[in-house]
């Protein structure tokens, strides 16, 4: 006769150090395996789809700031090309070079929050203010350009709103020299640890097909070994013109599609976004940059998807405009939102403690799973 | 069994790396600063605390219309034409008394997109960041400069310039009716008016 | 020391009460030293600067700590079972104070003269094990439950690594009392255990690498068994909130907190007596040189303490590096890797002091 053993239920979150933000996770477990984890979100719902609808286009600029709040330019920048797309307006090129230089810089402080976290997970705490030092930097070079450290305002329709400081580039260009090692003592400081990759290593393997199946996008499915990046696949502002590679997972310890592989292609992500930056840097042309800024922006009637590779994946803008001076609907595809459905599959069978490490990985915000 | 000997090896010395590192950080000097002994200096684009300077301020709303949160309240009142209620810095000349101009900063949400519209750049954002208070009601900064009963007063002074205003159009108006009733009745009792011509005007009262 | 107490209260009861109070004269101070320098070595290795309010630089931290906790509400929960609730830290706090009566801190004091120092001190660090069992029952709990079964396992696992590599000393010097051990390794520095030991043979060249290894596995294992990162799964902050002591609050709050640190110096200590000496200095006395013979044993409390310091602060050092070991991989560590490891090394021991 078996053991009659039952199921035991555990909840982790709402409150909890490594749930990253409002996140409750139901989970099935069997001893310590894993059985069924279920997501409840919705914790951080704050209607900002709704409020889209009764605000004016440029008003709706600092909602989308507060949805992926690490990684807001980006937020502005889908936003912003959407709705220039919409209206067939060209800007100048100084802002196109501009938006770009914001936000690879943005990509690399996301990124940063993103490993930190993930080893503050795992135990290892001191990396986590290693990465929060040097995002300081960061930081305090977007203060001085627009004046906010974490939400920005800065992208507008046809423009921006403050042109870069004057100290900006030189400070830019230190920010890489400084950087580069950095990246090499985290990797000998982490990434390359025994302990840290006997935790990462053949855990939460998402195969490539699966990926797919299930929308993934952004470093979890190019950790998957899949070559598919959205500013080379469907290139969108000016990223035909810089030269830089796709980092794609391959299992160097461990099976592709791991967490360690989601690690790595993150740190190695930092590194080409800063060589688009140094390409951007020298490319800076001249210009006056609120040359083409509309006045009113009211876009004829019609409809437009347009999408951006935001640090954690396909960040898509769907704008209804009926002629107005408010948008009709604004729909936001959150890459979080998808990318947190696989978590089902990827921790059956797994500890708990693997299933933190498969949630850092992941990497969401809950701000935009939540909207 | 050479992975056996190669995980120990790996183990043993990745954790000597790491331990290297970290011993080298024990001799670099911190990063942090004794807050609030010691304040960051705040760069000049910063966004903080809102501040309006009242002497520009022309009631034109925009900023009030520009804002997502709609933490901005204005009033106005038209002033009295001969009253002179000054120039603002840029040599506009003020025509509305700015009798209510309410800030919620709780609600401020930082964004900036009222100081962009304003056409005198009276309000822009200052770099105070520590200003927070124990009742929420505090946090409602009025700016306005007119006391109450001056408000009242202007407020009375309008209502009254407008009742005068509604009056003597009345009377226009009904003058003007007069003078076309009283016109037609004259042209129709005098069918023939080639030598009988009015030469007297109408008469009309100035308005 | 104990003859000296006889003397001054006339009463040898007292004296013999005195006596075993005087460990925790030692881990008091040492407490407030080590929770401190925990908070200001990882600040300065994290690049910023710790506590630096209370005091100058932040030295009356663990004071104005303690008194906070003092003063804290002690919180139960409904479903807590009262009685091994309130017991259970103060079992775990005897485990880690039962060990300092088997040190030796100078030549003249030891808690008790028993020649099986280390047979008891294996024996009675199986204490804590209870006491963390009970607190993570009681508590009612979940989470504290998982902690509470998984600090179990681990601690009752890696006796074993510890208990093989004392057993090859053993063989080595020959003797199961501290004390006699510490006598042995006299002199200077290259007559520690860790130097191959006070004989002058040839077998001495041959023992240091084994000795190195012997070293490194002890501290492992008692890293391990003190629940520090790499291991502390069972206080694993991020998975567990805090693992068996989550629902406590307060003075037994601070009860765990002590029984953490004073277990931290109690294997530390070990070690160095084992290895390194114990209280004997590496350079000779300044007593002998200056022929002021009251001097020596405070200059062997004195090295007693640093050596101990020492190996408290390269455990706070590999804690802030290093990332968590999982349970199953923790388990693996021990079982796989250093008992065998720990077998081999006997046999060799064993094989060269027949030599």
């Amino acid at each position: 006769m078996a053991l009659r053993t039952e199921e035991l239920i555990l909840n982790v979150g709402p409150q909890h150090p490594s749930t990253h933000g409002v996140l409750r996770l139901e989970v099935e477990l069997e001893g310590e395996l894993v059985v069924k984890v279920k997501p409840h979100i919705g914790y951080l719902h704050r209607c900002f789809e709704k409020h889209a609808e009764a605000m004016t286009y440029p008003q709706v600029i600092p909602y989308t700031d507060r949805m992926d709040y690490l990684a807001s330019m980006y937020n502005n920048f889908g936003y912003v090309i959407a709705v220039e797309k919409l209206m067939g307006i060209e800007v100048p090129e100084r802002v196109e070079y501009i938006r770009v230089i914001m936000g690879e810089l943005q990509r690399i402080a996301s990124h940063m929050v993103a490993l930190g976290t993930y080893g503050l997970d795992l135990g290892a705490f001191t990396p986590f203010l290693y990465l929060f030092r040097d995002r300081e930097k960061i930081l305090t070079m977007f203060e001085m350009t627009c004046g906010a450290r974490l939400l920005y305002n800065y992208m507008w329709v046809g423009g921006l709103s403050h042109d870069l400081h004057p100290d900006f580039v030189r400070l830019a260009r230190e920010f890489i020299q400084y950087f580069r090692p950095n990246i090499v003592e985290l990797n000998n400081l982490l990434t390359y640890n025994k302990i840290f990759i006997e935790r990462t290593a053949h855990i939460g393997i998402l195969p490539a097909d699966t990926a797919i199946n299930y929308g993934i996008t952004g470093p979890m499915l190019r950790a998957s070994g899949v070559n598919w990046d959205l500013r080379k696949n469907d290139t969108y502002s000016i990223y035909n013109r810089f030269d830089f590679d796709i980092p794609v997972g391959q299992g160097h310890v461990g099976t592709v599609g791991d967490c360690w592989d989601r690690y790595y292609v993150r740190v190695l992500e930092m590194e080409q976004s800063m060589r688009i930056l140094e390409q951007a840097l020298d490319q800076l042309p001249e210009g006056d940059i609120n040359s083409d800024l509309p006045k009113r922006i009211k876009p004829p009637v019609g409809t437009v998807y347009q999408r951006v590779e935001n640090p954690k994946g396909e960040l898509g803008y769907f704008i209804i405009s009926d002629g107005s001076l408010n948008p009709f609907r604004v729909k936001v595809r959150g890459p979080s939102f998808v990318n947190l459905s696989v978590i089902n599959e990827l921790s059956r069978g797994h500890l708990i403690a693997d299933l933190i490490a498969i949630l850092g990985s992941i990497d969401i915000v809950l701000g935009e799973i939540d909207r | 069994m050479k992975q056996y000997f190669k995980n120990t090896w790996e183990g043993l010395w990745t954790v000597f790396v790491g331990m290297k590192i970290t011993f080298k950080h024990l001799f670099v000097p911190s990063v942090t600063i004794q807050y609030p002994d010691v304040k960051v200096p705040l760069p000049e684009r910063v966004r903080n605390r809102l501040y309006v300077n009242m002497d520009d301020c022309i009631g034109c709303d925009q900023c009030a219309r520009a804002c997502p949160v709609e933490c901005i309240e204005i009033e106005t009142v038209k002033s009295m034409p001969e009253e002179d209620l000054g120039k603002t810095s840029n040599g506009k000349k003020k025509a509305l008394w700015v009798t209510k101009f309410n800030i919620d900063i709780a609600k401020c949400c930082y964004c900036q997109l009222c100081v962009f519209p304003c056409p005198t750049e009276c309000i822009y954002m200052t770099d105070v960041y520590e200003f927070s208070e124990f009742k929420r009601e505090d946090l409602l900064y009025k700016f306005s400069t007119l006391s109450g009963e001056e408000t009242l007063q202007k407020k009375e002074n309008f209502e009254k310039f407008q009742a005068e205003k509604e009056a003597q159009k009345a009377a226009e108006i009904k003058a003007k009716a007069e003078a076309a009733a009283k016109a037609k009745a004259e042209s129709e009792s005098k069918p023939n008016s080639d030598e009988t011509k009015q030469s007297e005007p109408p008469k009309q009262e100035n308005s | 020391m104990y003859n000296f107490l006889t003397e001054l209260t006339g009463n040898e009861i007292i004296a013999a009460f005195i006596s075993a109070m005087l460990p925790v004269v030692f881990i008091v101070p040492f407490v407030i030293f080590g929770v401190l320098a925990e908070r200001k070595v990882s600040a300065h290795i994290q690049d910023r600067l710790g506590p630096m309010r209370v005091g100058y630089h932040g030295v009356l931290q663990t004071v104005a700590d303690f008194f906070k906790l003092i003063q804290k509400e002690d919180i139960i929960a409904e479903g807590a079972d009262r009685k091994f609730f309130n017991l259970a830290p103060y079992l775990v706090f005897v485990g880690s104070y039962a060990v300092y009566a088997a040190l030796p801190f100078t030549s003249t004091y030891i808690g008790s003269e028993t020649d099986i120092g280390l047979f008891y001190i294996i024996a009675v660090s199986g204490f804590a094990v209870a006491g963390i069992l009970m607190g993570g029952w009681a508590s009612n709990n979940k989470y504290s439950l998982y902690g509470a079964l998984r600090s179990a396992a681990q601690i009752v696992s890696y006796e074993i690594p510890t208990a093989l590599v004392i057993l090859s000393m053993v063989m080595l010097t020959g003797t199961l009392s501290l004390a006699t051990m510490s006598e042995m390794q006299t002199a200077y520095f290259w007559n520690w255990n860790i130097f191959g030991g006070a004989e002058w043979a040839f077998t001495k060249l041959l023992l240091i690498p084994f000795m190195f290894i012997a070293f490194i596995i002890l501290y492992i294992s008692t890293l391990a068994e003190v629940n520090r990162l790499p291991f502390d799964m069972p206080e694993a902050e991020s998975e567990l909130v805090a693992g068996y002591s989550t629902e406590y609050s307060g003075m037994k709050f601070a009860m765990f907190f002590l029984a953490e640190y004073g277990n931290m110096f109690a294997v530390s200590a070990l070690v160095s007596v084992i290895f390194f000496g114990g209280y004997q200095s590496p350079f000779g006395y300044l007593g002998n040189s200056l022929g002021l013979q009251w001097l020596i044993p405070y200059e062997q409390l004195f090295w007693f303490a640093l050596k101990g310091i020492l190996f408290v602060l390269v455990q706070m050092w590999l804690r802030w590096t290093l990332p968590r070991v999982r349970v199953d991989q923790l388990m693996t560590i021990c079982w796989k890797y250093l008992i065998p490891y720990s077998f081999a090394n006997l046999i060799i021991i064993g094989l060269i002091t027949l030599l």
